[in-house]
């Protein structure tokens, strides 16, 4: 499909269940963001695991984003500023990989996530003569 | 004169690093993917280039929120890749090529755009996941490299006419190279996918094959979209396709397609991959 929404009368674009990750959203998620970011660092990752909430103190995040790390809901650390780039990088640490991260946020058992993709599933290949 | 002898434009999923860490490539799962890179392997064997330009998105490595460009172009004499936080890395340094990166920055400056410059830059796997899939098993790649770095991560992300007309600002600039090397230039990212949200794992056959076929005869047609429109039809993360507009604006000789492949699913995203020659245009 190339159909696309359009803008309300204000401006605002929505496009269902999707994220923009804009100034707003840049400004609010911040403090969770640059916590994630920390963790391209072993040590820093390291310091994570051994206490999370002194961790997430030292990064001043707010109790939303506090809250929603502990609970790992994703959905959660998005609404609350969360960038799916540098989440990540958390999602490392707590074992969670992309799909996994698709599973939380759909609601779908991770199977179902998998075989959603996969009902996809095609190869087209062309090489020129 | 330099020659600028192809595109390639390739997803860069991490997983695709992870594979081929573990050799993975004739798994079941890979090998529909790993193997349209045979017509590249091929390619790259035969025009041997001495240069790879690389349109890509940087996924927090080496930019974080504090300073967000939208466009940063790479001058430094080497890259690294370092650990992204979750597992690949080690990747080989990447040798740079100043000398290009400055002259590339001086067009693309007099053509009124207004890149960041970097003289120091570590790349992350949307540079180090095409590298090793187009030159695997080398003790050292075989090519310089100059890193050009979209923002698709902040937005207002640039749309997708102003990175076609970077990527010819760029073009013009290796025209202009005075040097016989050859030159490759590379688009990394898409397609289709969406990993936020509770629109994670959207995929949009009907966009990738348009895309697919845009790439190649009418990019343009690509800049007509904005950025949301193609966050809508690709995914948010499938905006990272404006790495390959960008990269085929850089093409501006007679270019024809030489293979393609597209491979649903790898990860949560549509991989493709394209290998496209560009030639100068032979007056009639």
């Amino acid at each position: 499909m190339l159909a696309v929404t359009e803008a309300s009368p204000e401006g605002r674009r929505e496009i269902p269940g999707t994220p923009v990750f804009d100034g707003e959203a840049a400004q609010r998620g911040l403090a969770l963001n640059a916590m994630c970011y920390s963790f391209n660092s072993a040590e820093n990752r390291a310091a994570f695991t051994a206490d999370e909430e002194a961790y997430m103190a030292k990064f001043g995040l707010s109790q939303e984003q506090r809250e929603a790390v502990r609970q790992r809901d994703v959905l959660g650390m998005i609404a609350a500023g969360g960038n799916v780039y540098y989440l990540a990088k958390l999602g490392g640490i707590l074992g969670l990989n992309v799909q996994d991260l698709g599973a939380l946020q759909t609601g779908m058992p991770l199977e179902d996530f998998k075989a959603a993709l996969l009902a996809h599933g095609t190869t087209e290949r062309s090489v020129a003569a | 004169m330099s020659q600028v002898i192809g595109g390639i434009f390739t997803s860069h999923v991490p997983g695709i690093g992870a594979a081929i860490a573990k050799g993975l490539q004739q798994e079941p799962y890979w090998k529909p993917f790993f193997d349209g890179f045979g017509p590249v392997h091929e390619f790259l064997e035969r025009e041997k280039p001495d240069v790879a330009v690389v349109f890509y998105n940087d996924h927090g490595l080496n930019f974080f929120l504090d300073k967000m460009p939208t466009f940063a172009i790479g001058a430094a004499p080497e890259y690294r890749h370092e650990d992204e936080g979750w597992g690949i890395s080690g990747f080989k340094p990447f040798a740079g090529h100043p000398a290009l990166s400055w002259h590339i920055i001086e067009q693309v400056v007099k053509d009124e755009f207004d890149p960041v410059t970097c003289q120091a830059m570590k790349v992350d796997h949307g540079v180090a996941v095409p590298f090793e899939l187009c030159w695997p098993d080398t003790d050292a790649w075989p090519v310089k490299l100059v890193p050009i770095c979209i923002n698709t991560v902040q937005h207002p992300l640039p749309s997708p006419k102003r990175c076609y007309a970077l990527g010819r600002s760029v073009g013009r600039a290796l025209e202009s190279w005075q040097s016989d090397e050859k030159i490759v230039v590379l688009g990394t990212g898409g397609m289709s996918h969406q990993l936020d949200g509770q629109r994670a794992g959207y995929i949009n056959p009907e966009y990738d094959r348009f895309c697919l076929e845009s790439i190649v005869s009418d990019p343009e047609a690509m800049t007509r979209h904005s950025t949301l429109d193609i966050v809508e039809l690709a995914g948010s993360q499938g905006v990272e396709i404006i790495n390959w507009i960008a990269a085929r604006g850089a093409l501006r000789g007679t270019v024809r397609e030489l293979a393609h492949n597209y491979h649903v699913p790898i990860s949560n995203t549509a991989a493709a991959t394209v290998l496209v020659e560009n030639r100068e245009p032979v007056a009639a």
